[in-house]
């Protein structure tokens, strides 16, 4: 009994927490949370953490598949719909048999794609990873809103305790692959419980195969066993036949609902003492108890938006009034930007599991998920709205995956990620012959130089010269370059980092 | 804020006092003398007089001005029927909250207005013209400009001049001026006053406009370069009167290209020539004072508001006519009719306390910014006087450190950089001012706009950064 207690506790408990992981935008939480991310096990593989990987595995070895019951913040969310659903329908579950064929070739094409590089479909199959857009896509814009509420309560009374964030759509595509994830995962676990970690989800299928020689696992005592079929009907994981007394350790996620419900006493949590009492009856034919499904194809056509039109100065007749501003449009980069401390845009994408953490810290509003088929949904670096700024190296510091390696802010500034980039016929010196200066102006690495635009006169314009060597590629020369919608200087992305 | 909503509950509490007998509250009302009646802070209480206003007497028409005058350059704005934001919302003056500004001031006394026909975004004429013409025309005074400014060739004509002068007529739904401006000479010195008002006839115009009845009072209004001043005095024109800016920091110490009050109000006295003072609060920045100066103001006497010294001090002189105030809210308009009614002049004891006032607030890098808005609409989409308004706020809060190391720095720190993004959108920041320098001209501070941005700028950036400076 108290074991299940102590499950949903946890359970809970860690839930919580790492979903304020994706909530919280000042990252201060991220110190002391960090962690949380740290030990999901993709995460843990893709940044070669041996120590987790090892830890998790060992974990499961003596104790069966607590990671799925506890540590896994997608498994926990399903819980609770299946749960509220249980509180309507008792005893709605029944054993059916497992689904080899489709776990075990999911798991194949996770482990393709993995070897292969294509790490969108790695990311796409990550169980943290779909939480993380989950709770960043659509419980993040929540949490902001009613952040943005107190901060203007606050600013009525000229508090400083909040402040307002802004709330955008980052990318379409991904948003939508996450209102999926959710309404289909909601749909499987009030049905049929566990569905999605024992068919689909590749974390699941190799921890169960470890959990079938757990040390410690539930067994059916026959001698106590009624045969009421109780435990059956409260498996989410639809895992325990009771008729023959064998329960498939390879799905069951541990999570002590059946030794809880067991009015008998017969359905025992324990090791390989415990184990030699239980002997399984002999095996009978089952059809399977219903059609599963659990496979759907998560596929969405990406679109862009973007604003438009040109900045509409009004004559200078009259007093007042505020110019419309246009949005800035994206460049077309010929190599995208990855955020300092991902080393190489290879290295990125292979060990991002595009969870969003980065994506829902980046206090700039730089990162957002990518709409390239090869780097769905993984993040990539943009200056529409801000740039990145010397100060902050958030991202490199909540990544739990090893796609951005921890970097201080001393080293940041030496790091270039790409190299800014001059389109002369665009600059405002020379198209409407005003001084600017804005773009060297704001460069923290002092790269931009602004030279004459006529070496003959010099009294004329000056235009900004990009000092390659220098250029870190933090982009607040495109941020701030007054020419809309498209910047007249813009960052180019570089396939490696270099340390500058 | 805190403590406004003490006010309001020692208001709210009197109320109740008064309210518990409804006939022994109006006795109560009329038996004391309201203005009398404040608290802590400057909130008076009680009725605002309608009898009580002093008035000043101009010399050639023997108008009875009243000392407060109604500046409709700042008239309150609401969001257009059907704007959206995401076009950028189009605001338009609130005609009902207009009039019945106008309708209580005139209530209450007060019959100058003055407005131009560029205020408010070229709005304020029509909006005033359609709250006053609801009154009978000897009830006010109605003064606006020549306000022919910017360079542009059209306007600049004899015919555009004048076109905006009848149009002036159209807008205020009247056929006699009773005051009439040159609008602020001395900006582009003598140059841009002869390309104004002589190169076109237009102060020749204007002055035939004065012998035919049309203009009954002439005048100009005067910002910065003094020889300008110096030589319209000069001319022999017989000026009826003249704007000048005068608080008790311009009286000796004037900024930028302004002249000090001092020296222009002796030289209208002089020739006796009556001052209708502009910027009695200099855009703001008198009532909201700093710590020590707050200080030493509440010592001095502790139920006047910042704002209530620098009304009385414009007020005080005896050849002012009148002081302008943009008064957008009630409360304010109230406030200014009870400080005026009738005026308690500035004594000499209070003269030096105020003279002290302004060592400490020059001691400051304020930016003398009076949020006239001339310079707006910036064409890359800054909003300047707000910008300016919220650094001036911070340093009259104790927000801006002057250094990392100060005790209070990670306060002022978060207070400055969340109040920058509440007060001003971040698209319209300091960082996007390119210094294309097209505002620097219209600055009737003569504010060097781009190297103020520029140094706001980098002192958000510092802080940003949270380096050690």
């Amino acid at each position: 009994m108290w074991l299940r207690q102590f499950r949903v506790i946890t359970a809970g408990l860690y839930f919580g927490l790492i979903t304020l992981l994706f909530l919280d935008f000042t990252g201060s939480l991220h110190h002391w949370l960090g962690w949380l991310a740290r030990i999901q096990l993709l995460p843990a593989l893709l940044a070669l953490n041996v120590g987790v990987v090892v830890g998790l595995l060992t974990l499961t070895v003596l104790f069966g598949r607590i990671y799925c019951s506890v540590i896994c913040p997608l498994e926990v969310y399903q819980d609770v719909v299946s749960w509220v659903h249980g509180k309507q329908k008792r005893n709605r579950f029944s054993y059916s048999p497992a689904l080899t064929w489709l776990r075990y070739g999911v798991l194949l094409l996770g482990i393709v794609a993995f070897i292969g590089g294509i790490g969108s479909v790695v990311a796409l199959l990550d169980p943290y990873g779909a939480y993380g857009r989950i709770a960043s896509n659509l419980m993040a814009p929540v949490y902001q809103w009613g952040n943005n509420a107190l901060a203007y309560l606050a600013g009525r009374m000229d508090s400083y305790a909040f402040y307002s964030v802004d709330v955008w759509m980052k990318n379409v595509a991904t948003f939508v692959v996450a209102v999926l994830t959710f309404g289909i995962l909601a749909v499987l676990a009030w049905r049929h419980g566990r569905t999605y970690c024992n068919t689909i989800c590749p974390v699941g299928t190799v921890l169960g195969l470890l959990a079938k020689i757990a040390l410690f696992r539930p067994v059916i005592l026959p001698e106590k066993c009624s045969q009421c079929g109780l435990c059956a009907r409260n498996c989410k994981a639809s895992c325990i036949d009771h008729k023959t007394h064998t329960i498939d350790y390879s799905r069951c996620v541990t999570c002590f609902d059946c030794v809880a419900k067991c009015h008998q006493g017969a359905l025992v949590y324990g090791g390989p003492k415990l184990r030699s009492q239980a002997k399984p009856l002999e095996k009978t034919n089952r059809g399977p108890d219903q059609g599963d499904s659990s496979r759907r194809n998560f596929l969405s056509i990406a679109t862009f938006f973007a604003l438009a039109t040109a900045i509409k100065a009004e004559e200078n007749k009259v007093d007042g009034g505020l110019a419309v501003i246009t949005g800035k449009k994206i460049p077309n980069r010929l190599t995208p930007l990855v955020p300092p401390g991902s080393q190489s845009a290879s290295n990125f994408t292979l060990h991002c599991t595009a969870c969003q953490l980065c994506v829902s810290v980046c206090s700039n509003q730089v990162l957002r998920p990518s709409s390239s088929l090869t780097k769905w949904m993984q993040p990539e670096m943009s200056f529409e709205r801000g740039y990145c700024r010397p100060e902050c190296t958030k991202c490199s510091e909540v990544c739990p995956a090893g796609a951005i390696l921890s970097i201080t802010t001393a080293e940041k500034s030496a790091i270039q990620i790409g190299h800014a980039v001059w389109i002369k016929e665009n600059c405002i010196v020379n198209a409407q012959d005003v001084s600017c200066g804005n773009c060297a102006r704001h460069c923290p690495v002092g790269a931009i130089q602004m030279v004459t635009k006529d070496a003959s006169r010099p009294d004329s314009l000056k235009i900004p010269v990009v000092d390659l060597e220098r250029c870190i590629g933090c982009g607040a020369c495109e941020n701030l370059c007054p020419v809309r919608p498209f910047s007249a200087i813009y960052v180019e992305g570089h396939e490696r980092h270099r340390v500058v | 804020m805190k403590k406004s909503s003490d006010k309001k509950i020692d208001r709210r509490q009197l109320l109740k006092l008064l309210g518990a007998g409804a006939a022994t509250s109006a006795t109560a009302l009329y038996g004391c003398d309201s203005r009398k009646k404040t608290v802590s802070g400057g909130a008076n209480i009680g009725e605002v007089p309608t009898d009580k206003m002093t008035y000043r007497v101009t010399p050639s028409t023997g108008d009875k001005v009243s000392l407060l005058g109604y500046g409709c350059m700042r008239w309150p704005l609401k969001p257009k029927a059907g704007s959206t934001k995401a076009k950028g919302v189009e605001m338009e003056i609130d005609q009902e909250a207009v009039n019945e500004l106008i309708d209580y001031a005139i209530a209450h006394g007060v019959n100058y207005f003055d407005t131009s026909p560029r205020y408010v975004r070229g709005m304020s004429e029509r909006a005033t013209g359609i709250a006053l013409s609801r009154h009978p025309r000897d009830k006010y005074f109605i003064a606006t400009k020549m306000s022919n400014m910017g360079n542009d060739p059209k306007l600049l004509s004899r015919e555009g001049s004048i076109a905006m002068y009848r149009n002036s007529m159209k807008e205020l739904k009247v056929d006699y001026f009773d005051y009439y401006l040159l609008h602020a000479i001395g900006i582009g010195g003598m140059d841009a006053l002869n390309k104004r008002y002589y190169d076109n006839g237009i102060l020749d115009f204007l002055l035939k406009e004065r012998e035919a009845g049309r203009v009954r009072n002439l005048g100009f209004s005067y910002h910065g370069d003094i020889k300008v001043f110096d030589y319209l005095l000069a001319t022999g024109i017989k000026w009826d009167f003249v704007q000048i800016q005068l608080n008790y920091l311009d009286w000796k110490h004037a900024t930028g290209w302004n002249t000090n009050a001092e020296y222009l109000y002796g030289e209208l006295l002089k020739r006796n020539i009556p001052a209708v003072i502009m910027e009695p609060l200099l855009g703001g920045r008198l009532a909201k004072m700093n710590f020590h100066a707050l200080t030493l103001l509440n010592q001095l006497r502790s139920e006047a508001s910042p704002a209530s010294w620098a009304f009385r001090y414009a007020g005080s002189p005896a050849n002012v006519l009148t002081v302008l105030s943009g008064m957008v809210y009630m409360e304010h308009l109230q406030e200014n009719i009870r400080l005026y009614s009738p005026l308690e002049p500035i004594t000499e004891r209070e003269n030096k306390v105020l003279e002290e006032v302004a060592e400490i607030v020059l001691k400051y890098p304020y930016v003398p910014c009076t949020a006239c808005q001339y310079c707006m609409p910036c064409p890359y989409g800054l909003d300047i006087p707000a910008t300016f308004t919220h650094y001036n706020r911070c340093l009259s809060e104790g927000n801006i450190p002057s250094s990392s190391q100060d005790p209070d720095y990670r306060r002022a720190r978060r207070a400055f950089l969340i109040g920058y993004d509440r007060s001003v959108p971040k698209l319209r920041q300091a960082s996007h001012c390119i210094a294309c320098g097209k505002c620097t001209p219209h600055c009737p501070q003569r504010i060097q706009i781009p190297q103020e941005m520029a140094r706001i700028d980098k002192f958000t950036e510092q802080l940003k950064q949270g380096g050690s400076f």
